[in-house]
């Protein structure tokens, strides 16, 4: 008799301390989901602030400066949905810097080096950043579709994160079209 | 006149800004102008002898859709060229707020320059951004012209400054001779529409209302439909089911076929409801057909009975429909590419006053 109480409370216990450790991985799974996001917010701002910065710094050509510069409005609040306009930017950057001898072309002029390092260094840190965040998202994902996660409604009202898909490359795949277009 | 046009989409794509560029160009050469255009083309199209190709246009992102233009410093260089071996006396540059070769010729050239603006100008906040780069090329302009007023409003809120208005015009010299498609008018009258078939200011219901008035009366008549539909089986199910094989609809067609088209019909119908500022279609069917009951006969707008009824007399009286199209042939000549290549020419003749010829600048110089 005594013996079967124990187990009871044993093992309601035992379940008890199992589903909340399930629940609170899920929280901190969307936890790190928002901290990822925040990541990559972040670095796609960068991009395109040093991609405005190279459109202005009278480096470039007039008409390379405007379609830079036209790139970069479009990742800011424009009608057009964020993942397409981050991606046009890549496009417009990836037109920019695989001109033949782009590079030569700038040679010698006043701080086109560390310029061209910093959008190159920028780029890297969203493709780096949008694979994080994707991770943990699916991560989450997979954690939500658990049965027992979706019996006890464990997330809560949390709704499910949504990866983010874009084109980040700055070097056009090789399997692609010219330029990836 | 030696004149230097930039063309800044691909030459081998088509667009209507290529086309205004060329029909400008043809007309200026047959004025007896000395004329080259600079255009991004791929090395392997067919160029006329007098566009020079600027290299291969890159596709690149440009205002939410693909453009294929050309920039960068290659561009630059090529463009320089054009214009220190050119000798022009006047440079006019096509579009010059696109990031492409008309931009990059503002940049690099001095001396006279006529921009024309085609289209209202969405981003001018892009334009501020970028002021100064693109300011130094903008203000070399000494001539301005919009090719609708549409565009001339745009340019005035976004650019500042005005322009002149000169609309596009037709090459009337195209229309003039065309093989009729095979079997067409035929014997019993045949009558044609040019145009989107779901746009209801083109007002195709009208016609096929009036069809079905005509059709009964006339047992050989039949309807020619040319423009593109989404549903094209829609539409012929509002024609009545015992006419429905005397109406044919073509989709959309080329620019030679639709010359077929007007040479293919006895009478050319356009029932436009209005709401439209000027046409384009209207404009040339003139050459075959109207000018305000002079040169073509006109009808109550959107009165399908006085559509057939106007219709019906034009069938039964050749002598008529011959007399309209020689009318029409000289009405058109008011709208045909010469005489907008004199207007665009008045503009030159106004900014070479007191000016030199069309030279580089330091600009962009160190771009080899």
């Amino acid at each position: 008799m005594i013996t079967d109480i124990v187990i009871i409370v044993a093992a309601a216990l035992f379940i008890g301390v199992y589903v909340s450790w399930r629940a609170g991985r899920i929280d901190r799974l969307h936890a790190r989901v928002d901290m990822a996001r925040a990541a990559l917010d972040a670095t796609l701002l960068r991009r395109s602030s040093v991609a405005l910065e190279l459109a202005t710094s009278g480096l470039l050509d007039p008409a390379t400066s405007l379609l830079l510069a036209g790139a970069v409005h479009g990742t800011r609040g424009g009608d057009r949905p964020r993942d397409l306009a981050e991606s046009d930017l890549t496009r417009a950057l990836r037109a920019v810097f695989s001109q033949p001898d782009f590079r030569a072309s700038l040679n010698g002029k006043e701080g086109a080096d560390e310029l061209l390092a910093e959008v190159e260094v920028a780029a890297h840190q969203v493709f780096l950043a949008r694979k994080f965040y994707n991770d943990v998202v699916a991560a989450t994902r997979e954690a939500r579709r658990r049965p027992l996660a979706r019996v006890l409604r464990l997330s809560g009202r949390a709704s499910a994160p949504e990866f983010f898909e874009m084109d980040d490359s700055l070097v056009a795949e090789s399997s692609g079209a010219p330029l990836g277009l | 006149m030696k004149i230097g046009i930039t063309c800044p989409y691909s030459w081998d794509v088509p667009g209507g800004v290529q086309q205004h560029i060329r029909d400008l160009a043809e007309a200026l050469i047959d004025e007896g102008h000395e004329v080259s255009v600079i255009s991004p083309a791929d090395d392997d199209t067919p160029l006329p002898p007098y566009v020079i190709g600027a290299g291969r246009a890159v596709p690149v992102p440009y205002n939410g859709s693909v453009a294929r233009l050309s920039f960068g410093f290659l561009s630059v260089s090529r463009v320089r060229r054009w214009i220190k071996e050119g000798g022009f006396d006047v440079l006019h540059v096509h579009e010059p707020e696109i990031p492409s070769l008309s931009l990059l010729a503002c940049w690099v050239a001095s001396g006279p320059i006529v921009a024309t603006f085609h289209t209202a100008i969405p981003r001018s906040r892009v334009l501020l951004v970028t002021y100064p780069v693109v300011r130094t090329g903008l203000e070399k302009i000494n001539g301005r012209i919009a090719v609708s007023e549409a565009a001339r409003t745009t340019l005035v809120e976004h650019i500042g400054g005005d322009a002149v208005v000169i609309p596009n015009g037709v090459a009337t010299r195209r229309y003039r001779k065309a093989d009729p498609l095979p079997g067409w008018p035929g014997p019993g009258g045949a009558i044609g529409f040019l145009g989107r078939l779901e746009e209801p200011r083109k007002g195709l219901p009208v016609l096929l209302k009036a069809f079905e008035i005509l059709g009964p009366q006339r047992p050989g008549l039949r309807l020619l439909i040319a423009g593109p539909a989404a549903d094209p089986g829609e539409v012929l199910h509002r024609v009545p089911a015992g006419l429905r094989d005397r109406v044919v609809l073509l989709g959309q067609v080329s620019e030679e076929d639709k010359v077929r088209v007007l040479h293919s019909v006895d009478v050319f119908c356009s029932p436009n409801t209005g709401g439209e500022s000027f046409g384009i279609v209207t404009a040339e069917a003139f050459q075959q057909v109207l000018r305000g009951g002079e040169a073509g006969e006109l009808f109550a707008t959107g009165d399908a009975a006085d559509l057939a009824r106007a219709a019906g007399r034009l069938l039964d009286d050749p002598a008529r429909r011959a007399a309209l199209s020689a009318a029409a042939l000289a009405a058109v000549a008011d709208y045909d590419w010469s005489v907008v290549a004199r207007a665009v020419l008045s503009v030159y003749e106004t900014v070479v006053l007191g000016s030199t010829q069309v030279a580089v600048t330091a600009s962009g110089s160190e771009f080899p």
